[in-house]
């Protein structure tokens, strides 16, 4: 016993500082000393390459702050994210960060960590966010998610050049150029120039493609529609406000617009608007790049006369459908340090602009000043097509989300159970007069709002 | 000497039998048997039937945000709901029209088969028997390419022969027909092999007595086989009413529900409320509706097989 040299008290010294070392990680890992493990169930991205690149970010990050990374990309497809969402929560285990789709941070946030810290951080850095990030991830005056980069998406005009110029007399690229100086045409792009533009392509055989299903690319950019035109249906208090002149309004060009619409549009679903442009059968859809980078691969032709511009301005002003994603931290997570810290390093400008890189700029920052990546201006062909693709200030519009204002926990239920269609789909389909829509509408939205 | 040792052991284990004897017994007999050779399926049955179904009545029972209890709340919004009404209704449409399409082309199917030579049969069986094997996930994403709305393989067809396109999945008559139809599909081949079995089990001689009595080939089909048939008939019926009120891949995949909610059924629905909008008790107590339905209907049929088997003993 004397002859080790050791003592009881030494062994007891040595052995509560390394219980202290080997904690302090897990409460700093911004002092890039981290450890332990972390279980991350990100989104499964569209674009192969940008699954490539986040598997590369997440991994080098894990590397540097010796934080075990699981990756697992989790896809949107049938809903497998919203399924994982719902049973990590109710079994309080599973990932310890995930990609949630819009409406998810309302609904699981308060089992979300706060996010305060990091937001306050990112907004010192980068500046102005958009208001729907606030609104959607936001909860009692609490960030509970990080609004993320990979995943989030507009869905703006996505028009063919040659169609446009030839059957409706608008010229788009010179309307909204792949710089901040938009043409003098780029006033007069309203819903009315839009239906007249309906009409000529419609006639012409090749029929704008916007879907007025129950399936979100139909929600999005009827939600922003309606908004252009000041139609709600529920406004930020949660008082039911469909019964109004602007509803009415909107419905009746819906039917107008409708006339020129192939047939079946109340049965299509996200793919379909995306066929229909890159088949050559179509000039004008809602959608992120994605479908012209199909296009690119299998109708190069289609693909060179593609350009993204903004959706048209209404009344109310310019809306453009917006669909974000967010990266959220289980409040159950055994790796909040570690979690929040990558949250925070994926939200950097650096890493922003290698998504959006990676993702042929489909993915969009939430933040202004994240809009002047090089990649919107260079990718193509044509070059510059996805330039407008981002909301940039010179469009004078408003990333918009279908059924804003209304309190989340309503705004979901008609979002998903797209309300607004249904009542496009009842004055076409049905013949029903603008008012009885709104009446059914009002039955409806009155279910949404039990507690 | 050599007894003795024999019987020194003896003595103990005739003390101890009365402990080991109980369980050799218990072991032997045959329902202990048929039990632990069964407890597979009961604990497979308890943990993905019985607790997910309890589980569910107690979600059916929370609020919207399953903090609070409030009983019979969801149950009773959802009867005040035209939109659930409306899923009642496709649902039972759905259930009721399929089956009955799925038996009657089954039972035809059968017939047809029962009547070809042993050595086609099997070719023709195994045939008949393709739109059952493939997953219906599958086979239901190729109906929809058939259906899809503006390169429908159906509307080029009939476009060739100078009719107007249909809109297959765009208006409430053409989808509650397209989503039926896709299930009779489906389902029928297992009518048909029910059936096939069924009528192969009918002894010939029954045949044979009802030719000599001058039976005409209806009358042999109205008093031989369908009597001897009533009971598999019952089962397949409503084994397959279950399944398919229970459906959810082929709304799922072809309508979405849609258009305007007319080709919902329970579960698609349920998945609507519970998953996408976040309502999961709400979403649980749609799902719940099912029970009481299919319990009676079960019942009553369950009933009638006993009662006939009870006869035919």
């Amino acid at each position: 016993m004397e002859g080790n040299g050791i003592s009881r008290r030494g062994v007891l010294r040595a052995g509560a500082l390394g219980v202290a070392a080997s904690t302090l990680p897990l409460v700093n890992v911004h002092g890039q000393s981290s450890g332990g493990r972390l279980a991350l169930g990100l989104w499964d991205h569209w674009v192969p390459a940008g699954n490539d690149e986040m598997r590369r970010i997440v991994m080098d990050w894990g590397q540097k702050n010796r934080v075990e990374i699981q990756l697992d990309f989790i896809t949107s497809v049938g809903n497998k994210n919203l399924l994982t969402i719902a049973a990590e929560s109710q079994a309080r285990q599973g990932h310890d960060m995930l990609s949630f789709p819009t409406w998810e941070v309302h609904a699981k946030a308060d089992q979300l960590e706060p996010m305060d810290d990091i937001m306050g951080r990112l907004g010192e850095k980068y500046g102005a966010l958009n208001p729907i990030v606030e609104y959607l991830a936001k909860v009692e005056g609490k960030w509970r998610a990080v609004p993320a980069i990979s995943g989030s998406q507009n869905k703006p005009a996505l028009g063919r050049m040659d169609l446009l110029k030839q059957h409706a007399g608008i010229d788009i690229q010179q309307m909204f150029p792949a710089n901040a100086n938009p043409g003098s045409a780029a006033g007069n792009w309203n819903w009315d120039t839009f239906l007249k533009a309906a009409e000529a392509s419609h006639k012409a055989g090749f029929s704008f493609g916007l879907p007025i299903g129950q399936f979100t690319d139909a929600t999005d950019w009827i939600g922003s529609l309606f908004r252009s035109f000041g139609a709600e249906l529920v406004n930020g208090k949660g008082d039911i406000t469909a019964k109004s002149d602007n509803v009415r309004k909107v419905l009746e060009y819906a039917k107008q617009l409708c006339a020129f619409l192939p047939g079946d549009v109340f049965s299509w679903d996200d793919a379909s608007n995306n066929r229909a442009l890159i088949s050559g059968k179509s000039a004008l859809i809602f959608n992120p790049p994605s479908a012209w980078a199909v296009a690119k691969r299998d109708a190069p032709q289609v693909a060179e006369q593609c350009w993204s511009f903004p959706a048209p301005a209404g009344a109310q002003g310019r809306f453009t459908p917006y669909l974000p994603y967010f990266w959220g931290v289980w409040s159950f997570s055994r790796n909040k340090g570690a979690a929040k810290a990558l949250v925070e390093y994926l939200s950097q400008r650096e890493q922003a602009e290698l998504m959006v890189k990676a993702s042929n700029g489909y993915d969009i920052p939430p933040f202004t000043s994240m809009t002047d990546f090089k990649t919107w201006e260079t990718e193509g062909p044509p070059p510059g097509v996805v330039f407008n693709y981002p909301v940039k200030p010179h469009h004078n519009a408003q990333q918009f989300i279908a059924c804003y204002p209304a309190p989340p926990e309503i705004a979901v239920q008609m979002y998903n159970q797209g309300i607004q269609a249904k009542m496009i789909a009842r004055v076409v389909q049905n013949n029903e007069t603008p008012d009885r829509a709104i009446a059914w509408a009002e039955r409806e939205i009155e279910g949404f709002k039990r507690g | 000497m050599s007894q003795g040792t024999l019987s020194a052991p003896a003595a103990p284990a005739a003390a101890a039998p009365p402990r080991g004897g109980a369980l050799k017994r218990l072991s032997r007999r045959n329902s202990t048997v048929a039990f632990l050779l069964t407890l597979p399926l009961i604990l497979l049955i308890l943990g993905l039937v019985v607790y997910p179904f309890l589980y569910a009545i107690y979600l059916s029972t929370l609020n919207r945000r399953m903090t609070r209890f409030i009983g019979w709340e969801n149950f009773t919004f959802l009867l005040s709901r035209e939109t659930f009404w409306n899923v009642v209704f496709q649902s039972v449409l759905f259930a009721v029209s399929a089956v009955l399409l799925k038996a009657l082309i089954g039972f035809i199917l059968a017939h047809v088969l029962h009547a070809l030579p042993a050595k086609g049969q099997r070719k023709w069986r195994g045939m008949l028997l393709v739109p059952w094997v493939i997953p219906p996930a599958i086979s239901t994403l190729a109906w929809w390419w058939l259906f899809d709305p503006s390169y429908s393989a159906f509307n080029w067809a009939l476009m060739g022969i100078g009719v107007d396109p249909v809109p297959w999945l765009g208006q409430a008559g053409w989808a509650r027909f397209s989503v039926i139809l896709v299930n009779v599909w489906y389902g029928s081949p297992f009518f048909m092999i029910m059936y096939l079995a069924a009528l192969k089990s009918v002894p010939d001689q029954l045949y044979e007595a009802a030719a000599i009595d001058g039976a005409s080939g209806w009358q042999k089909l109205r008093y031989v086989t369908f009597p001897m048939m009533r009971n598999i008939i019952s089962i397949t019926v409503l084994f397959s009413l279950i399944v398919t009120f229970a459906n959810f891949d082929i709304v799922r995949i072809l309508t979405n529900g849609g258009p305007q909610d007319t080709t919902h059924v329970f579960a698609t629905y349920a998945f609507q409320v519970g998953i996408q909008s976040g309502d999961i008790p709400l979403g649980a107590s749609v799902s719940l509706f099912m029970f009481p339905l299919l319990a009676v209907f079960a019942i009553f049929t369950l009933r009638g097989v006993n009662r006939r088997s009870k006869e035919m003993a």
